[in-house]
């Protein structure tokens, strides 16, 4: 369970320009407990930078997040400490074994009490091969692999970038039930995806992206 | 809940690294034998007189061991920067240059530790007299450490591009000059019996400097990397 104390994430005038082409400019919204974002629009609209841009891996060209009142540029360490970051490449080592992976993980972002990592990873459906390296999983099992992390993430804000990629139906539905989670508990979500979102008890905010 | 401690966290990361490293025996190899390969190369090209080895032995085991932790200093972070890890590190709430000083030291434990265990093997190769070969390891033993540390700031800002290599050497090659001149000339003066104090003291003071500031700059330019 996460702490019930309210937490908001702003976001103001924000404005994004790679390569020399604007992909969004005056940007505002905010965020409270149990809100869920969802980021839409074609590809190379700016999604992703928009997410890394929130979790301070990108500078802002223009305008500020503010975690709790306070711009994240200026003193990163809260925000990271409640932040979960899931991206296209999401720091898992293909050399290492899941239960590895995952442990180290815990060691660095922080984990709940009582997390089993053996347990997680059951949970995920990779019971039998928490031994093996990652290298020889498939695609879908290294996504699983990786979002195994936020069964024990002590993070209020989930930043996940196409979370679904390469999972099948179950684990799309896995997935689902963790962000409804998630969001039950008061947590913040920000996610980009392709399909339809559909959240059981949870208001899906939706920012489209790139339509000018 | 429960927050990780720095020190978990960088206890962690160097477990992690030095399992990793361990997994790659075959790649930390290949700098080491480029090492031993080009020193042992050097008697059989010029011919096996003392004296001429004698005099150039400093300049060639310290320009190979150069070349050796150029050649090894990719692996600090090209992994990490492809496979994402090196984002996450910088999402940690952890001081970022704590940790890349935990990933340099590893860097610096598999590539310049064994150079410096087989540097007096290869002292002998080249005909050192004995005096100086205890100057030989202890100029290494402090100058590989500031390779490692000053090669950490020129891969963290090449990461991020396709071919860095080439820009690399151009970035690191002229900041390792000021080693590559005391490390060898300690050696050189200790052959003729001169003191060494000085040579000694620079490299010394380079290290410390390297390890006070070096993390710090890595740090900044990984963050430019992967923005």
């Amino acid at each position: 369970m996460l702490s019930s104390t309210p937490h908001n994430l702003e976001v103001i005038n924000l404005a994004c320009t790679r390569q020399d082409r604007q992909l969004f400019s005056g940007l505002n919204f905010k965020m409270g407990n149990s809100d869920v974002l969802q980021l839409e629009g074609p590809n190379g609209s700016g999604k992703t930078s928009l997410l890394r841009m929130l979790c301070g891996l990108l500078l802002p060209e223009e305008g500020e997040i503010h975690w709790q009142g306070a711009d994240i540029s200026k003193d990163r360490a809260p925000f990271l400490e409640n932040l979960i970051y899931i991206g296209h490449r999401p720091g898992i080592k293909d050399e290492l074994t899941p239960r590895e992976n995952l442990k180290h993980i815990c060691n660095l972002h922080g984990s709940k009490q009582d997390t089993d990592i053996d347990e997680a990873l059951k949970s995920v459906g990779l019971y039998g091969f928490e031994e093996v390296a990652v290298r020889t999983l498939s695609a879908g099992q290294k996504r699983r692999v990786a979002l195994s992390r936020l069964l024990f993430s002590t993070a209020h804000v989930w930043i996940l970038d196409e979370p679904y990629t390469a999972l099948d139906k179950a684990g799309q539905a896995y997935v689902d039930q963790l962000l409804e989670q998630h969001s039950k508990n008061g947590g913040l979500i920000v996610i980009t995806t392709h399909q339809p979102l559909h959240l059981e008890n949870c208001t899906v905010q939706r920012i489209q992206l790139g339509n000018d | 809940m429960t927050r990780p401690t720095t020190f978990q966290a960088c206890k962690s990361l160097l477990k992690r690294d030095l399992t990793l490293a361990f997994r790659h025996r075959g790649e930390l190899a290949n700098p080491l034998l480029f090492f031993i390969i080009v020193v042992s190369l050097f008697p059989l090209g010029i011919g096996p007189e003392t004296n001429i080895l004698r005099t150039i032995a400093p300049g060639i085991i310290w320009v190979a061991a150069l070349l050796a932790a150029l050649l090894s200093l990719e692996t600090i972070f090209r992994s990490d920067f492809d496979d994402g890890s090196l984002e996450q590190m910088l999402l940690s709430p952890h001081p970022a240059a704590l940790l890349v000083a935990i990933k340099v030291f590893v860097h610096w434990l598999v590539s310049g530790v064994p150079l410096i265990l087989l540097s007096p093997l290869l002292g002998v190769l080249l005909q050192i007299p004995e005096e100086s070969m205890l100057i030989l390891v202890v100029s290494l033993t402090l100058g590989t450490p500031i390779l490692s540390l000053v090669g950490s700031i020129g891969v963290a800002l090449t990461v991020g591009l396709r071919r860095g290599g080439l820009l690399l050497s151009l970035l690191v090659l002229p900041l390792y000059t000021p080693v590559l001149i005391f490390g060898a000339s300690a050696v050189t003066n200790a052959a003729f019996d001169l003191p060494v104090t000085a040579q000694l003291y620079f490299l010394a003071a380079l290290c410390v400097l390297a390890i006070t500031l070096a993390p710090i700059a890595t740090a900044a330019a990984l963050r430019i990397s992967t923005d």
